[in-house]
């Protein structure tokens, strides 16, 4: 028996895994000491748990223990990697280089920074999704102090080619951060081979709670940052704030899980994700946004032309999407990724992202694919440019009376 | 984003979905809106010789609440006037299906193709029309 709603929105959340959640408890009623109480027992069993889970979350990326500092998510390390590594390397330069398609965590940092008077180039990726090299390269200038691109990109699910990259930022002497955000647990990420000198995780995208995350802070070379947080001189004076031990627990729980399993747990969720493809392909005019080959095996994002994306969302209510459309946000703008791919608008609105998790089975899959096939009919019965597609009319030729 | 169940039962149950052959006596045509929007309404009403609408259909690409927008149009048109259908107002379509302020718009849309559809009739029948020009 399936339960409704069935939760395709992996990207969005995770639920945190039962294993995880049965870690942190404890923490919670019993070893609730703070991990900074340097003269008792209470403080000494929480500190233990907490350095516990920084290495489990080195480990799934192969770093120093040293080098990872707690954060309160990916958001607060995108901005202490971003700010941090700005305001402290203003000396050098006041120019930043960044992607169309970051997360707004990495854009509206930028926007601020280009607010207190630095400049910011946001590059355009291809119609896939990735990055040029060249394009990349040519970008860098001798002002430049740091260039930020994710790993896995939240809509489209692309991986973009961080190790070259960082090849080219090193030989530039240019920071690298990287949103890792998306990342963990879906492709392996070395730290020791990868020139990254920063790099965001989360805890809630891998089956951890919310609100807790972690950074990336390289020792060798050494990478300085200004505080965004102040009080006390936490995490090596880079991030202070007494830390939750029962979040930072779960987040080393949920890493340890995922260095574990992930390469077993890939391989399912490939095949199911495949499915889908598989069915959905079936229904006319689909189209795949972002590169199909340099993508995790967790996301599909789909376009179903002619047909408006909230109302595929209210239609197929009994799954739990996501669209690029406008009327789900507050604007009447689609995806700004969708778009920087060069997306027309009318797919950009028609966008459905499904992306599948642990928990996900054959049988949603396949629920979920009859779902599609029936609604989308039904939607395509009622769409004016439906019927303009089938009487051969071109849409971008139309003159349309906007208001 | 939760519905009013009036929106959700015209979304369910739309009425009056489909096309007249636009050459057909008495049928006119009004296309609102645009795909960049990702709202398209497109709206048909027949009209007999008195000058009443007895038939109207839509399609409409759009969300939920463009859809309903739409739909209640198309059952409000019947037995109007074309005068009449005119008076219609996009506040008494969003008070109808209890919009939220952040879809007003698709029963803007709505009163406009009302207006369009009015507009290509009288154009088709020789008369003069004063529209008020889309600020696009």
């Amino acid at each position: 028996m399936i339960k409704l709603p069935i939760y395709l929105d992996y990207s969005a959340t995770t639920p945190v895994d039962p294993r995880v959640a049965e870690m942190m408890i404890p923490y919670l009623t019993e070893k609730f000491g703070n991990p900074a109480s340097r003269s008792h027992e209470f403080g000494w069993e929480a500190e233990r748990a907490v350095e516990t889970a920084r290495e489990q979350v080195a480990a799934l990326v192969n770093a120093d223990p040293k080098e990872i500092i707690w954060t309160s998510g990916a958001t607060e390390s995108n901005n202490l990697a971003i700010k941090g590594a700005a305001h402290f390397y203003s000396g050098k330069g006041k120019h930043l280089v960044t992607v169309m398609t970051e997360h707004k965590a990495v854009i509206d940092t930028m926007r601020h920074l280009e607010s207190e008077g630095y400049e910011v180039t946001y590059l355009k990726p291809e119609s896939n999704g990735l990055v040029d090299l060249e394009t990349f390269k040519a970008a860098l200038r001798p002002d430049t102090i740091l260039a930020s691109v994710m790993l896995v990109n939240n809509e489209i699910g692309v991986i973009q080619d961080v190790a070259a990259l960082g090849e080219i930022c090193r030989e530039k002497g240019v920071i690298f951060h990287v949103d890792a955000a998306q990342a963990t647990g879906k492709v392996t990420i070395d730290l020791a081979k990868l020139k990254v000198d920063l790099m965001s995780f989360s805890a809630h995208k891998t089956y951890g709670p919310k609100g807790i995350g972690a950074l990336y802070v390289q020792r060798k070379p050494r990478i300085r940052l200004e505080a965004q947080m102040h009080g006390g001189g936490h995490e090596r004076g880079l991030r202070s704030g007494t830390l939750a031990t029962h979040q930072i627990v779960g987040m080393g729980e949920a890493f340890r899980i995922a260095r574990e399993e992930m390469v077993a747990e890939n391989e399912r969720i490939r095949y199911l994700r495949d499915r889908l493809y598989k069915g959905l392909s079936q229904i006319e005019e689909v189209h795949v946004n972002g590169d199909t080959e340099q993508r995790v095996p967790h996301n599909l994002n789909i376009s179903f032309n002619f047909v408006e994306g909230e109302s595929l969302i209210m239609a197929i209510r009994d799954l739990a999407v996501s669209s690029g459309s406008a009327c789900t946000s507050a604007s009447l703008e689609p995806s700004y990724v969708l778009r920087a791919l060069g997306r027309s608008d009318e797919l950009a609105h028609s966008s459905i992202r499904f992306t599948i998790g642990r928990f996900t089975t054959a049988e949603e899959i396949d629920y979920a694919i009859e779902l599609l096939k029936s609604k989308i009919g039904r939607l395509r019965e009622m769409s004016p440019l439906w019927d303009m597609f089938k009487e051969g009319v071109d849409l971008s030729t139309v003159q349309w009376a906007a208001h | 984003m939760s519905y009013s169940t009036k929106v959700l039962d015209h979304y369910e149950n739309p009425r009056n979905v489909g096309s007249f052959g636009n050459d057909d006596e008495g049928v006119a045509t009004g296309m609102v809106g645009a795909p960049a929007c990702g709202d398209v309404m497109k709206l048909q009403i027949k009209v007999n010789k008195d000058g009443v609408i007895e038939d109207a259909k839509f399609k409409t690409y759009g969300c939920g609440s463009a859809i309903a927008s739409s739909s209640l149009v198309t059952e409000w048109v019947k037995g109007k006037t074309l005068d009449e259908a005119l008076t219609i107002k996009n506040t008494h379509i969003a008070e109808e299906l209890a919009l939220p302020p952040v879809k007003i718009h698709c029963s803007v849309l709505a009163e406009d193709a009302i207006k369009a559809a009015v507009a290509d009739y009288k154009a088709k029948h020789g008369e003069m029309v004063e529209t008020s020009a889309c600020k696009g």
